[in-house]
């Protein structure tokens, strides 16, 4: 049986993770992410889950990743300065490959920017937003019920590739009201589970892999008494700093995303098979596009939508295959260019790129996004 | 320190360790596993969990479910491990910078909130792993590499600051009475709540040729000389007491309830029981 609810994103983003089996939430209050918080707060308790309000963005993804050290399945969710804050614990996550999912609800910025508007500011901070290279995996919903599913992906992703999972969300996402249909019983959901230990603890090491080239995990208090470090570590897990020692480890933490491309990356074509022409664009400022696409072709021009869901890694191989079979593309962000920057790379000049970007705290309309598309194909 | 204990609680191939001779760390880290062993914890229940900096590096030399984590975050990744597993004993592990400088809000948070932690501050006041740097526990005038005139700044009174924000057990050892600090550590580990320890311990190579203590053996003699027990600090005039400190059980409070304990109260409400 299945329920039809009229939702907030932020809204299916606790039911996703209610439904996903998270146990723990670590985070501090900021616009417009708050009413993932809030509303985690009453609902984990009931279901044996543990909300902790803690004193500021850092400390909120620190009980995040050490509940997560302790086998939970956890959440954290913030907003621009939050997540400026979240970098340093999120770069520690990714050495030391603990799974979790961090929510970011842009809002414009730099600073403390508008915090009730729409922006789409951070798609680059997401990426590269902490020190040193890293790779993780960033997942950007368009509606309320995409949040939901893309919650639940979350949580596949994080737990199979033991790696922090960030949903990008935007204020329009966030707080957006739409129709969702969601089942009754969550209990029939498969749940993700992270890979545990092969071996008795005393043949075991912590960062051994196989072919998958993701670890096993031993929830602490379980008898395989591991370390954990933000130093550069060999397979035990403990500080080696050798050249060969830190190629070793940097290569196993990207290949482990980046050979399973396939399996992270999707992404959504939208009236593309007879398409001329593609706009690129993701999460909130695709609204707008849909639309436009339509009065496009009601207008006769063969114009297609390209939408990234997973935002990185990149779409490489899709945008190369999109460059191949259009004459030209628009890149569509509430931001001054951040995203079209990678499109442009991977479209390395076979057609032209033309970027249309909003960053006046306002979504685009339709008629915008339209008028934007006729230049470009003019 | 026995052989066994060590067979029993370091990590085969760890050591030696990186820390200065004449250091106080070895000291404070062989009370912790000797409060351990006192408490008879199995080592799957115990974690160790740390910031960074030279005490830090103390969790990746035991043998028990340890953390090096980042600098001033032990206490809220500690926290958050202890909400998801409250059977574990959880130990952080951190020095001067480390819990008052940069770690400074979580650790008065994690005391309000009176989670059962127990905290071992060694206090050796200096950064010692950058070199000298004077930390907030750097006495006024003290010299170090950023205070070439004489630190500026004054020095926490960090047990009286733990305790105003909510710890239910507060205690001061130092490096050099090894026997009492064995003790307090056991004391804040069996303590249902938020439990701190400072031990004033000593750098002889980043704090002591700075400011000319004389070496290993006279920082002990100075220890020796400046930390009162507790009793004895009680019965002194102020006049008495200038430039010394009391050691001992400072505050112990064992009538409010230890937070995972109320959030599991909280979540039986939640549910509709009582």
């Amino acid at each position: 049986m299945s329920r039809i609810l009229l939702l907030q994103g932020n809204q299916a983003v606790v039911e996703g993770a209610i439904a996903a089996g998270v146990k723990f939430f670590g985070g501090y209050p900021i616009t417009p992410s708050t009413e993932i918080a809030e509303q985690l707060a009453d609902r984990l308790p009931k279901v044996g889950g543990k909300f902790m309000q803690m004193e500021d963005e850092i400390a909120g993804l620190g009980a995040v990743i050490g509940a997560s050290m302790a086998g939970c399945k956890v959440m954290d969710a913030t907003s621009g300065p939050g997540f400026s804050l979240k970098q340093e614990m999120l770069g520690m996550a990714c050495s030391a490959e603990i799974p979790l999912v961090l929510v970011n609800v842009q809002r414009v910025g730099p600073s403390t920017g508008q915090p009730t508007s729409p922006s789409q500011g951070d798609v680059m901070q997401t990426r590269w937003g902490t020190h040193g290279d890293h790779w993780l995996i960033v997942l950007s919903p368009a509606s309320v019920p995409e949040t939901f599913d893309i919650t639940l992906r979350a949580y596949e992703l994080s737990e199979k590739y033991r790696c922090p999972v960030i949903i990008l969300m935007d204020e329009i996402v966030g707080h957006m009201r739409e129709k969702i249909v969601l089942p009754d019983d969550y209990s029939k959901i498969p749940q993700a589970q992270r890979k545990g230990p092969s071996k008795k603890p005393e043949d075991w090491k912590a960062y051994a892999t196989d072919a998958s080239l993701v670890p096993e995990f031993a929830p602490y208090g379980t008898g395989y008494r591991w370390h954990i470090t933000g130093l550069v570590h060999d397979e035990t897990g403990f500080p080696k700093g050798t050249p060969a020692a830190t190629i070793a480890a940097q290569d196993r933490l990207r290949d482990k995303l980046m050979k399973h491309l396939d399996d992270i990356v999707t992404v959504e074509n939208y009236k593309m098979e007879d398409a001329e022409f593609a706009v690129v664009a993701y999460g909130g400022a695709s609204r707008s596009v849909y639309e436009a696409v339509d009065m496009a072709r009601k207008e006769g021009l063969k114009v297609g939508f390209f939408r990234p869901i997973t935002i990185w890694p990149f779409a490489d191989k899709q945008v190369k295959a999109l460059a191949g079979k259009v004459k030209g593309i628009l890149v569509h962000e509430l931001n001054d260019g951040q995203y079209v920057l990678e499109v442009e790379r991977a479209v390395a000049g076979k057609v032209p790129v033309h970027f249309y970007g909003k960053y006046d705290n306002e979504s685009a309309t339709p008629e915008q996004v339209l008028a934007a598309i006729k230049k470009a194909m003019a | 320190m026995s052989e066994a204990l060590i067979n029993k609680y370091f990590r085969p191939g760890r050591l030696p360790h990186i820390w200065c001779p004449g250091c106080g760390n070895g000291i404070i880290t062989g009370a912790i596993v000797k409060a351990i062993d006192k408490q008879g914890l199995a080592k799957d229940d115990v974690a160790i969990i740390s910031g960074i900096g030279c005490s830090s590096r103390a969790s990746g030399y035991l043998d028990f479910n340890t953390a090096n984590t980042l600098h001033g975050r032990a206490l809220p990744i500690a926290s958050g491990l202890k909400m998801g597993n409250p059977k574990l004993h959880v130990i952080v592990v951190t020095g001067d910078g480390d819990a008052s400088a940069i770690g400074g809000n979580h650790l008065i948070h994690a005391a309000r909130r009176n989670i059962d932690l127990t905290v071992v501050m060694y206090n050796n006041s200096i950064y010692g792993m950058t070199g000298g740097q004077y930390s907030p526990m750097t006495p006024h005038g003290a010299k170090a590499t950023t205070a070439p005139y004489g630190n500026v700044e004054r020095a926490f009174d960090i047990p009286e600051l733990v305790k105003a924000s909510g710890a239910t057990f507060v205690g001061r050892g130092t490096t050099f009475h090894t026997l009492q600090l064995i003790d307090l550590i056991a004391q804040g580990i069996a303590h249902k709540g938020f439990s701190f320890i400072e031990v004033v311990s000593a750098c002889p190579i980043s704090f002591g040729r700075q400011n000319k203590m004389g070496g290993p053996a006279k920082m002990l003699e100075w220890q020796r000389d400046h930390g009162v027990m507790k009793a004895a600090w009680d019965k002194m005039t102020a006049e008495q007491r200038a430039g010394k400190f009391p050691i001992g059980v400072l505050y112990e409070d064992n009538n409010t309830q230890e937070y995972t304990e109320a959030y599991d109260e909280l979540i039986k409400r939640a549910q509709g029981g009582k």
